[in-house]
């Protein structure tokens, strides 16, 4: 099939139809508008159903709603519509029914500004919601890894019956690369679920509610939860490397800033750095054994985000003590540029091999 | 004396509101003197004084469907207090 | 009489005649569960289950009713109901129903909410809901507080009314005034049937039960979002026996809350 020019947004709501989703509601909030937008033009073309609702809470229930009919469904939105959705999300984990969610960051925290940011890796990856629970979030560097992850986020969320959210930015919202989509197919074989709310002909009523008065109940659920995470984490941990093989540094970075540390991984070479990168793709699953496993080859690690340091707590907690971990993270919508990444790599060099031979300590930088 | 009708009376459901007594207009409900398994005093039917016309007031006012309510084709003669189903 | 003839039976025994020569007058509905509900001796929501069970039956559509239930005292509404049902954040009942019409067209949703649920959080939900003109039921329960959390001022509590939160009386001046959503409501082309009925006496209860039945016919002919609003009683927290609580409606909370007919399509007024 022949590539053509997609802009990030466009391209996700685009391979969400070639993936089978059948309905979609949002609002709008800058930078994902267009996915929104894109939607409204295209869904009425193949029959389906779009509707903007009237606040990220509305849109996040019309999901759960439709979630529960066994319907293919999925919401998008930006950094602090995403904070408005959490009490929706945790409804629907608990509830355990499929739904997709796009999470397109902008700056923050409060009403920021409308330029990229990893911001929201706490809110997304940590706790999209109240209570024991993680979705599973997918962290594409690209537009076309964008649509290859989104079509297969219903599959993954129809298996798990679980939330899959699709993590991007402003940059990968707006930027335009070319894609090759994929063909149109269906989820679930097209198949009603098991556990839909259809209406009860010819069966008994079935219920869905996230309400478990006993505690013994509650607990249950929390542990059959538990059990399906553990799961998801043994099968679907995602992950891209490059150059780590003789590494001596290596950069952690997720999303774009995955995509720049790239190029100041070949910068850095060209200098005689041997420097690699680590790119975590599913950032919950987060890849931990792979990551612990390269910290045992490596002299020192680099993470860079676009926060103030989120995903490297994940990192400090999987790599401990065996290496140095140091930080470099822009805030506000600044993007960090390769030229940023290699002084802060240089600094980590330096400080490893040691003027006095001492350990550096982990310093955020 | 004759009955129109009657009702049968799920003695468990009852809570005792006495909702169904109050709008009676035959005035043939009354609380009964022991409780039912929840522990409330359950309703039953007293025709001493006038007979049950099948109405359906109590059903209407019922909120927790303890009323199965009858009418007999011909008026029936009732004993002076009528046995419960539960 | 003497009294060994007033004391009842603990046990069974059958009416006079044979069942199959008695004509049913009243039997439980089929849209409604065995379950006992957890309701307070003499709630309505008993007996609004009840008229929307009867009015599932009589139209025919159990088997195609999905509903939605809120966050209050009907939280369990779910049990007790024989059709498939979700349960709803807070407020959000109107738009995870909107989310399951528009997955599922041909089905028929209704919510179920107290006044809290849909004039205080969930007021722009439904306002949407309405504006959206969804096919959908909303059966709106109004006892003009928080009856679960245990009596709290709600925005359709009357003035003066002491509540928990409200404990010197609702003060307009501070706390302002009951929120009429219905009439609200009606105003909107969405909206094919809006009333407001009571449940104080058989005879309200009849006109309400007609009034669930225009609601839902609202919906399965396709006119618009049929919305009913009924007076109704929480003994409990306002520290009145169920018949008082009845009488507390009829003489405090329909003045302020008129009863009738604010909205009705045309093509629901034809019919008898």
């Amino acid at each position: 099939m022949a590539k053509t020019l997609w802009k990030g947004n466009e391209a996700l709501a685009e391979a969400a139809l070639r993936a089978g989703v059948r309905v979609f509601f949002g609002y709008p909030i800058t930078p994902q508008t267009e996915l929104l937008e894109y939607m409204a033009r295209r869904m009425p073309e193949l029959g389906r159903v779009f509707l903007q609702a009237e606040s990220e809470l509305a849109a996040i229930n019309m999901l759960y709603g439709a979630a529960c009919t066994g319907t293919p469904a999925m919401t998008s939105s930006s950094s602090p519509g995403f904070s408005l959705m959490e009490e929706g999300l945790s409804y629907i984990a608990a509830s355990e029914v499929p739904a997709v969610v796009v999470d397109i960051m902008r700056g923050g925290p409060g009403l920021g500004n409308i330029q990229p940011s990893q911001g929201d890796y706490f809110q997304v990856v940590k706790s999209a919601g109240h209570g024991d629970y993680h979705a599973m979030v997918l962290a594409p560097a690209t537009v076309q890894e964008a649509v290859d992850l989104m079509y297969i986020s219903f599959d993954l969320a129809f298996k798990y019956r679980h939330i899959v959210i699709i993590l991007g930015d402003g940059t990968l919202g707006q930027m335009m690369e070319p894609v090759e989509m994929p063909p149109f197919k269906e989820v679930n074989g097209g198949e009603s679920p098991a556990w839909a709310l259809t209406g009860a002909a010819g069966r008994p009523h079935r219920v869905i509610t996230s309400l478990y008065l006993s505690a013994e109940r509650l607990e249950a659920l929390n542990l059959r939860l538990q059990e399906k995470l553990a799961r998801i984490k043994e099968n679907e941990v995602r992950y891209d490397t490059y150059l780590v093989d003789d590494a001596d540094y290596l950069l952690v970075a997720f999303g774009t800033v995955g995509r720049i540390a790239q190029s100041a991984v070949r910068q850095a070479r060209a200098m005689g750095l041997k420097a690699g990168l680590f790119r975590p793709i599913t950032l919950w699953p987060f890849p931990e054994r792979e990551l612990e496993a390269l910290s045992a080859r490596v002299r020192g690690i680099l993470v860079v985000e676009m926060n103030a340091g989120q995903m490297l707590e994940d990192v400090q907690r999987v790599v401990k003590d065996r290496v140095p971990v140091h930080f470099l993270g822009r805030m506000g919508g600044i993007i960090p540029l390769p030229d940023d990444i290699l002084p802060a790599l240089q600094t980590l060099a330096g400080l490893v091999h040691g003027r006095n031979g001492r350990r550096a300590r982990a310093v955020p930088a | 004396m004759a009955a129109k009708g009657t009702v049968v009376i799920d003695r468990n459901r009852c809570k005792g509101c006495e909702l169904c007594v109050y709008h009676c207009p035959q005035h043939v409900l009354k609380l009964d003197e022991t409780y039912n398994a929840r522990g409330y005093r359950p309703v039953i039917l007293d025709e001493r004084t006038s007979q049950c016309t099948g109405c359906a007031v109590c059903a209407v006012v019922c909120p927790d469907v303890v009323f199965t309510v009858y009418r007999f084709p011909q008026p029936v003669r009732t004993a002076p207090v009528r046995a419960v189903v539960n | 009489m003497a009294i060994a003839e007033l004391t009842l039976p603990q046990t069974v025994s059958q009416p006079a005649l044979p069942p199959a020569a008695m004509q049913v007058v009243y039997k439980r509905p089929e849209a409604l569960s065995e379950a006992y509900t957890h309701y307070c001796p003499g709630c309505t929501h008993g007996i609004i289950h009840r008229l929307i069970a009867e009015v599932i039956d009589e139209l025919g559509i159990r088997e195609r009713t999905i509903a939605v239930a809120p966050v209050g005292c009907a939280v369990l509404a779910y049990e007790y109901f024989t059709v498939d049902a979700a349960e709803a954040a807070h407020g959000r009942a109107p738009a995870m129903a909107t989310g399951i019409k528009r997955a599922l067209p041909d089905r028929i949703v209704f919510t179920y909410q107290g006044d809290g649920d849909l004039a205080s959080i969930g007021t722009n939900e439904i306002i949407h809901a309405c504006a959206r003109g969804e096919l959908l039921t909303v059966i709106f329960v109004n006892n003009s507080l928080y009856g679960m959390t245990g009596g709290q001022m709600a925005p359709t509590t009357l003035p003066g009314q002491v509540t928990t939160s409200s404990p010197y009386g609702r003060d307009i001046r501070q706390q302002g005034w009951p929120l009429h959503i219905t009439e609200m409501l009606a105003m909107m082309p969405g909206v094919a049937y809006a009333a407001r009925r009571s449940t104080h006496a058989p005879a309200e209860i009849r006109k309400a039960k007609k009034a669930i039945e225009l609601a839902f016919r609202a919906q399965i002919e396709g006119l618009g979002l049929g919305l009913v609003e009924l007076l109704s009683s929480c003994p409990t927290n306002w520290g009145l026996n169920p018949m008082e609580a009845l009488a507390f409606i009829r003489d405090q909370m329909v003045p302020v809350y008129p009863l009738g007919d604010f909205k009705v399509h045309e093509a629901l007024a034809a019919r008898p």
